[in-house]
């Protein structure tokens, strides 16, 4: 076994025990937390197949950004997770047998029979001064820049719709106008009264 | 094997170098702190530890590390416990890419840029878990202010480091820095100001410093997110926020203040140069904080999202069209590839 | 960048909606009209660009991931044409409801280029993008209408039935890719058919193709989604829904399974003929049951669905362009029903009880023959387009040698003509619940006639469309 091997070993082995704990932890912040921990561990995996641009994106978009937002609203919102585990005993069994059944249908397909590793060979080693983020970035602005316009045109779509789902224009709130705020002169706020000196007898 | 063994001690020991000026640093940088703050101020600061007060930072040291740590009842434990930890891994992990100088460099990376924008922005996971672990509504909002400030800073941030790429093209922090060849004109501040502006606020905002420290906020929610941290626990958050403004420091001396290059373009190129950069940054912190008032809330947002991101896609924007066109002396670097042929284009630049 | 005039039209389309969008900020809430008129101009201007590729135009641009060619010119105008009609008759509707902001106009742009995008699509990435852009713009249209409990309910099943569909296609197609090794769809059935390694991955694939197909047609077993969108979503978006991403939604079949599958199509007729029998039962007889009006359509839709796959179950360009003909008149048919149900759903009212018809011939004349026309057409009548569609399919089917599938199709419109005749019945032969008159904008007016009339006289001469339809797939 070579030591890359082992890493490989080592990083799936927490990515799946922390894809399955994301499910079964009882607290759902530990579960985004162990949903962190997947993002980071199958960045590492995809480090090790050399797609370091991926991978940073991984931990950048998904556990710098994404996750920060999950976090966000699962601690504000305080889920109770009990109401959603319930007939989760009943329906093990089913769930079960119809996993298995994928499982297997899915091992029968993808062995060596149908898609044999001569078909898929390994890529040739790159380099050490190649650049995948540099090769990315040429492909994306190029073959698939049509693409590249429609994943923005998409993201775009999302930001509409969610701030004309969210945004309402409520009577009730009150805005503080700092330009108003400066003008306020002496006359609008104080008023001398005049008035007769008071003995303290 | 044995190669495999020396390349693993060999990288321990570069480690070791890298961290321990790293805390002595941020040692030295607290009692810098409360010195400036004091002149500011018109007062002396500490004096009594030591002479002039240099020991003052090993008396507080000592004073943390001898202290309990309390863990909160009906606090997660774990998580308390963790928090700290996580906020301090990433403060250090993003130093291994930074170039003191051509050579010194841990791991001199391909993609370095993105690398240390992944692991600041793993920071943010340290201050969300201790303010939800503490289990105490103040630890709370200052957890939840800091994560919606961090979040829309990075935006900010990242868009204002776009225009560091598109003028040096690469995103290897060695190559950004002899990109910036060429003497004080040709650092990035210049063809950059507006985006090294909006960078080095973000980072202010991105480390929880004044004018930005909502997330702490001692005035309204007592210390935010670590109000309930005590002795070594506290001490390692204390730990991890100098590092990330030294962290912000370094990056603004690369990004934008041309590294380790002297201002004078080839005479006496160096780490000194690096180091006189990097404190130049961590002063304006200080300067900072002894000089402005506290953001509103609102303030902050309002600041990320209306100003700054506007900003830099707006300067991005002319960055591009600069780039396309070529304009002399900053923005021709169509077959910029290396810091000789830079070097070329200046040289041919300046005469012309 | 090579060919790049070939996609003016959605290049057109982006600035378009990107300036409604940014026009529509400074409005004020007045003259909001503005956004209507600046949509349907950027509309017919795209459609006027659209027509102008009708014909000979071919080509593809962006390296190969965008084609136009015979077809999706044509489709593409066809839903141009349906969206600018659509927009005529939700106007009033969204304004009395409040959801008429320049996002409800914008994300139908957005819905459309969508459409267009799966149209031209050429690559099993932008197939997926442009569908993506579609479902996003409509799941955002469904929950538009935030003071409406049922329409958010619908958003939100619609969503996530959606997002699994897309799940499944997504997960399709990278089984496609993964045993091609390619994601344009002419090497995809290059590879297919030089080859036989990657065939079953790719039938591995395509099963999941297909799932997420139905799911997103409708067809039956996939089909649960369907009635409680139209039902929950505002009258206006379920018109939206239900016509032209109709059309969308057989280019994209023809795209993926004809353009890139087509050799596997031995498998993909079987599944399509079981889709196909079991949408035109269970619609048809579901469909009796209902007493909501937007219900029924809804069970009528997917028994349509049904027809639409029929003709995909031939497997030859005989089949396809029936097809095509039945999606392409299927719209504007069902544009015509649902724009009658927005004329009826004023003041503040929803019409969407049968009761809510009976009597419209003595409240709104114009509006209750169109409905007429409308179902008659739906149900497959002659002379009306319907029946000529409903025909041309059969022919395909029987020519291809499944009598079965078309003898359970011509049963079932028979008993799905009783739901349509049981609704015309109301309109003409029962007294109004509400006897006051149903009064109608002249724009709404006059596109009702024309698509009414279109009906008909499509109905009658049916040989110009079916011309194109047969041309799209001569090649």
């Amino acid at each position: 076994m070579s030591f890359q091997l082992f890493i490989f070993y080592v990083f799936a082995i927490i990515m799946v025990f922390a894809a399955a704990r994301v499910i079964t932890v009882r607290n759902p912040v530990y579960a985004a937390m162990f949903l962190v921990l997947t993002f980071f561990t199958a960045a590492a995996i995809w480090m090790l197949l050399e797609a370091e641009f991926l991978a940073v994106t991984l931990v950048l978009v998904y556990v710098g950004a994404v996750m920060v937002l999950f976090l966000f609203v699962v601690m504000m919102l305080d889920i109770n997770v009990e109401p959603l585990r319930e007939g989760f005993v009943k329906y093990l069994p089913v769930g079960i047998l119809v996993g298995s059944i994928m499982f297997l249908e899915m091992v029968f397909l993808l062995t060596q029979r149908y898609f044999p590793s001569e078909n898929f060979p390994a890529p040739a080693a790159k380099p050490a001064n190649y650049s995948n983020t540099e090769e990315l970035g040429r492909l994306l602005y190029s073959d698939y820049l049509f693409h590249f316009e429609v994943a923005a045109l998409i993201l775009m779509v999302a930001i509409v719709a969610a701030i004309a789902l969210t945004m309402r224009r409520r009577s009730d709130t009150k805005y503080q106008r700092p330009g108003l705020q400066v003008q306020v002169k002496k006359e609008d706020r104080l008023r001398v009264v005049s008035m007769d000196t008071e003995s303290k007898s | 094997m044995f190669d495999g063994l020396i390349l693993l001690i060999w990288t321990l020991i570069k480690i070791v170098l890298i961290i321990v000026p790293l805390l002595i640093a941020v040692a030295y940088f607290t009692l810098a702190e409360r010195k400036v703050i004091g002149s500011m101020q018109v007062r002396v600061g500490p004096n009594r530890v030591g002479w002039c007060g240099l020991l003052q930072p090993f008396a507080d040291l000592f004073k943390l590390l001898t202290k309990e740590v309390i863990v909160p009842t009906n606090s997660s434990r774990f998580l308390f416990l963790i928090a700290p930890v996580l906020s301090l891994a990433p403060a250090f992990a993003a130093w291994a890419v930074i170039p003191f100088s051509d050579q010194l460099v841990l791991a001199d990376i391909n993609a370095g840029l993105l690398y240390v924008l992944a692991m600041t922005s793993l920071g943010v996971y340290g201050v969300i878990i201790a303010g939800w672990a503490s289990n105490s509504k103040y630890a709370f909002l200052g957890s939840m202010r800091s994560a919606a400030q961090i979040v829309a800073y990075e935006i900010a941030m990242g868009f204002a480091l776009i225009g560091v790429l598109m003028l040096s093209g690469s995103l290897n922090m060695r190559e950004i820095v002899l990109a910036q060849g060429g003497g004080i004109g040709h650092w990035f501040v210049v063809p950059l100001f507006p985006l090294a502006i909006v960078y080095f606020i973000s980072g202010v905002a991105e480390t929880n410093r004044a004018p930005f420290d909502v997330a702490e906020g001692e005035s309204e929610i007592v210390a935010g997110f670590h109000v309930d941290y005590s002795g070594m626990a506290f001490a390692v958050f204390f730990l991890a926020e100098y590092a990330n403004m030294i962290m912000i420091s370094a990056l603004m001396t690369i990004m934008f203040l041309g590294g380790w290059l002297s201002p004078i373009d080839g005479v006496g190129d160096g780490f000194h140069w690096f180091l006189i950069k990097t404190a130049f940054s961590m002063f304006l912190f200080l300067w900072f904080r002894a000089t402005f008032p506290r953001y509103r809330y609102d303030q902050i947002m309002r600041l990320g999202w209306k100003v700054f991101i506007p900003v830099t896609i707006v300067w991005i924007a002319v960055v591009g069209v600069a780039v396309f066109y070529g304009v002399e002396p900053w923005f021709d670097i169509r077959d910029l590839q290396t810091a000789g042929q830079a070097a070329l284009e200046v040289a041919s630049g300046d005469g012309s | 960048m090579d060919n790049l005039h070939l996609a003016t039209p959605e290049i057109f389309m982006l600035f378009a909606s990107c300036a409604v969008l940014v026009v529509d900020l400074f409005l004020k809430p007045g003259q909001r009209h503005m956004t209507y008129w600046l949509t349907q101009g950027s509309l017919l201007i795209t459609l006027l660009l659209t027509y102008g590729q009708v014909g000979d135009t071919a080509g593809t641009a962006f390296s190969g991931a965008y084609t136009v060619d015979g077809m999706s010119a044509v489709l593409k105008s066809w839903i141009l044409l349906i969206a600018i009609g659509g927009f005529v008759y939700t106007r009033d509707y969204i304004k009395d409801r409040e959801i008429a902001n320049g996002e409800y106009y914008v994300l139908g742009l957005f819905g459309v280029m969508g459409m267009m995008i799966m149209t031209s699509s050429n690559n099993l990435l932008t197939i997926y993008l442009g569908l993506e852009l579609l479902a996003l713009s409509l799941y955002a249209m469904v929950a538009l209408y935030r003071s409406n409990a049922d329409a958010s309910e619908a958003a939100m099943k619609y969503f996530v039935l959606g997002a699994l569909a897309s799940g499944m296609l997504l997960y399709g197609m990278s089984m496609v890719y993964g045993s091609t090794g390619s994601l344009d769809l002419a090497t995809i059935s290059q590879a297919l058919t030089t080859s036989d390694a990657g065939s079953t991955g790719a039938r591995f694939g395509l099963t999941f193709i297909i799932v997420g197909l139905a799911f997103k047609l409708g067809a039956v077993p996939f089909h649960m989604w369907v009635p409680d969108v139209y039902d929950g979503a505002p009258t206006s978006v379920t018109l939206y829904i239900s016509t032209a991403p109709k059309i969308a939604a057989f280019a994209m079949i023809i795209r993926l399974l004809v353009d890139g599958l087509e050799v596997l199509s031995s498998d993909w007729t079987l599944m399509f003929a079981i889709l196909a029998a079991l949408s035109l039962v269970v619609g048809n007889l579901l469909a009796i049951a209902q007493q909501n009006i937007k219900r029924m359509l809804a069970y009528s839709t997917i028994s349509h669905v049904g027809f639409l796959l029929l003709g995909m179950v031939a497997a030859n360009p005989e089949g396809y362009s029936a097809s095509m003909f039945y999606a392409i008149t299927y719209a504007f048919t069902t544009l015509a029903a649902f724009g009658v149900l927005l004329v009826l759903s004023r003041n503040g009212e929803e019409a969407v009880m049968l009761d809510d018809l009976s009597g419209l011939f003595r409240r709104n004349a114009l509006a209750a023959t169109v409905m007429m026309v409308a179902l008659i057409s739906l149900a497959g009548v002659p002379p009306l387009v319907g029946f000529y569609a409903k025909l041309s399919v059969l022919k395909a089917v029987i020519s291809a040698g499944y009598v079965w599938l078309a003898v359970i199709a011509v049963i079932m419109s028979v008993v799905g003509a009783f739901y349509y005749l049981r609704a015309i019945k109301m309109m003409f032969f029962d007294d109004p619940v509400d006897s006051s008159e149903v009064p109608a904008r002249m724009d709404v007016n006059a596109t009702l006639a024309v698509n009414g009339l279109a009906v008909v006289v499509l109905g009658i001469f049916p040989g110009w469309i079916m011309a194109v339809c047969v041309r799209a797939f001569a090649g």
